[in-house]
């Protein structure tokens, strides 16, 4: 049992840089040198993760060198790895869009550290085997949310501030208090544990639906699960774009992992009784999304929308709950991060030259800056899923798999909301890229160098989608590997208590 | 006091709610406080209380001596209770910073957000 110093690595050092930065304050630019080591160290990291994940099986650490069931293990396995991958390639771009766009005053009063601690709570959420330590990995990711959210507090991003600080608030409660349930009636927190325990004959194994609730309004709010998602479009949108992007792409899918890591290890026994609340709750969540997002008017706020409505697509995965349509949910989980944090920064870069994220102000950006309107064109058509882009291939395994499952209802939704995603797609490009500049709008467009170094960074994360779209097959099948390893969720218990 | 804290705990949770659903932004401060109060009691209570010993085993024993009340609970509270105070603080200043740059004690007056 020896310690695998490489689970331990995602989280100290995000935690040392943010230390780093936390001694160089007034230097800006060595604490932007420091967040980039940072962030290729972290990609390559992960990299390495995955590569034992994939060769070893799971991997798992004792902090401490305390035994499972008693101290806190760290386990990776495949879709850890994965989306530890995954986010640590936004978390680059995001950082390079961030050191050009962002102001120097919000730099300054330490939105590195802020950015880098976030990042190590979303690697302690991701590696966690412990609900209590799961808990704690939530809060550190909340606060860091909460602090950049609030950075430069401006009116706008206060009022988002407000509204997401008090449900997450409540959220947190209500996830500690399931916990205390679950231990009241299990007397475990480590996860493999409580897994072994509700397929064991428990006395109180009748009563799983109890924690369930508690864990699904909890996570539900994080995740922003209908009716739960209200807060997400009122603050969403409020940060500038260099926050807003990692946030928007990233953080509402940790709520969606671990729905789906706490589903499939420890309610996956009741699963028939939570089934039809979740096709419901899925179904809902992607049309009232998508219906809310044809309202809008901000460039951000339609965006902002589109998580809602794609939330819903994760949720249907594990409310469809076969292999396929599982691996369905990671794949799209996976394409989502990377094309959300895409278009975020699209329409940073369109912020930066314009001014304004409005739809109304904005126009003829196509005749000005065609390179621009394509790189949006690309992500957006993949976001609705058009065929070869990314999208395409996680809404076929799921739509796949509900209709072998025979969820006709569903998949018909989901299919119709991909329709209207599309549509309100178009309604961005045709109002930001297609139609004319309008007239009365004075502002001059900010032609400088840094405007193109902007594309940079979208460049990057276009690189990766497009290779997520041509060549799928790799990640459908570490997808598939990933969600029956999910499924068995004896291994999982094996690698933590037993090895 | 077994029979009186779930009681106390449920009346926590509802005048919590009370206080947060209230439009007033001091009002809210104290619901966040008594909602997070509130966990924290819930926490305390579902680990089930015990009077008696302590739960250090002697040595030459194998188990504790019964009864004893389970340490992990006051752990998991003592840890809840320093993260709820952590965020409860942020929380005031947040707060704080709104009244001063809104000068409004009233939560309708924040959803300018909506109008774009």
């Amino acid at each position: 049992m020896s310690a695998n110093y490489l689970l331990i690595t995602p989280l100290m050092l995000p935690l040392l840089g943010a230390i780093t930065c936390v001694f160089l304050w007034r230097h800006v630019n060595l604490q932007t040198i420091v967040v980039a080591c940072v962030q290729l160290i972290f990609i390559g990291i992960t990299g390495l993760m995955l590569r034992q994940v994939l060769t070893e099986g799971i991997q798992v650490t004792h902090i401490g060198g305390w035994p499972a069931p008693y101290g806190i293990a760290l386990v990776a396995d495949i879709l850890t790895a994965l989306l530890l991958l995954t986010t640590s390639i936004a978390g680059l771009a995001v950082f390079m869009f961030s050191h050009i766009a962002l102001d120097k005053s919000r730099k300054r009063f330490g939105y590195f550290p802020l950015f880098l601690l976030l990042q190590m709570g979303v690697s302690g959420v991701c590696l966690t085997g412990d609900i209590f330590n799961l808990y704690v990995w939530f809060e550190v990711l909340l606060i860091c949310c909460f602090a950049l959210i609030a950075l430069g507090s401006k009116k706008s991003q206060l009022e988002g501030a407000l509204k997401y600080v008090t449900i997450n608030f409540i959220a947190s409660g209500l996830l500690l208090t399931g916990i205390g349930v679950m231990y009241a009636l299990y007397g475990a927190l480590n996860m493999a544990e409580l897994a072994q325990i509700v397929r064991s004959s428990h006395a109180n194994v009748k009563l799983l639906a109890l924690p369930g609730v508690f864990f699904l309004t909890g996570f539900g709010i994080k995740a922003a699960i209908f009716p739960l998602f209200f807060w997400l479009p009122a603050s969403y949108h409020a940060p500038p774009i260099g926050i807003s992007a990692f946030i928007a792409g990233i953080i509402s899918k940790i709520g969606i992992y671990t729905l789906l890591r706490l589903y499939s290890l420890i309610f996956s026994v009741e699963i028939n009784s939570a089934q039809p609340l979740l096709l419901i709750l899925s179904g809902l969540t992607m049309a009232i999304g998508v219906i809310g997002a044809a309202a809008q008017m901000d460039f951000r706020k339609i965006l902002s929308f589109h998580i809602i409505s794609q939330i819903g697509y994760m949720l249907m995965g594990l409310a469809i709950y076969t292999p396929l349509a599982i691996a369905g949910s990671i794949f799209f989980v996976i394409h989502n991060m990377l094309v959300k944090t895409n278009l975020f920064l699209v329409s940073g870069v369109v912020a930066h030259r314009y001014r304004s994220f409005s739809l109304v102000r904005l126009g003829g950006v196509y005749l000005m800056h065609p390179t621009l309107s394509f790189l949006f064109l690309i992500s957006a058509l993949s976001l609705a899923g058009l065929p070869p882009l990314s999208g395409f291939w996680g809404k076929l395994m799921l739509a796949k798999g509900g209709l072998e499952a025979g969820n006709y209802i569903l998949v018909g939704t989901s299919l119709g909301v991909s329709l209207i995603t599309l549509l309100s797609m178009t309604k961005i490009w045709n109002e930001v890229f297609w139609k004319p500049r309008p007239k009365r709008i004075k502002n001059s467009v900010r032609e400088t160098m840094s405007a193109y170094t902007l594309y940079f960074p979208v460049f990057f994360l276009l690189a990766f989608i497009l290779v997520l779209g041509f060549f799928a097959q790799p990640v459908i099948e570490l997808s598939q590997r990933s969600a029956d390893q999910l499924l068995h969720s004896e291994t999982y218990i094996k690698a933590v208590l037993y090895d | 006091m077994e029979i009186l804290l779930p009681v106390l705990t449920g009346i926590l949770f509802s005048v919590s709610i009370y206080f947060i659903l209230h439009r007033h932004l001091f009002k809210l401060i104290l619901g966040l406080i008594l909602f997070g109060l509130a966990t924290n009691l819930f926490l305390f209570v579902v680990g089930g209380m015990k009077r008696g010993g302590i739960a250090i085993i002697a040595q030459g024993n194998e188990v504790p001596v019964e009864p004893y009340s389970d340490p992990v609970p006051q752990a998991l509270l003592l840890t809840a209770i320093v993260i709820g105070f952590g965020i409860q603080a942020f929380a005031i200043v947040l707060i704080r910073r709104v009244y001063q740059t809104f000068r409004s004690n009233n939560m309708d007056n924040l959803n300018n957000n909506e109008k774009i």
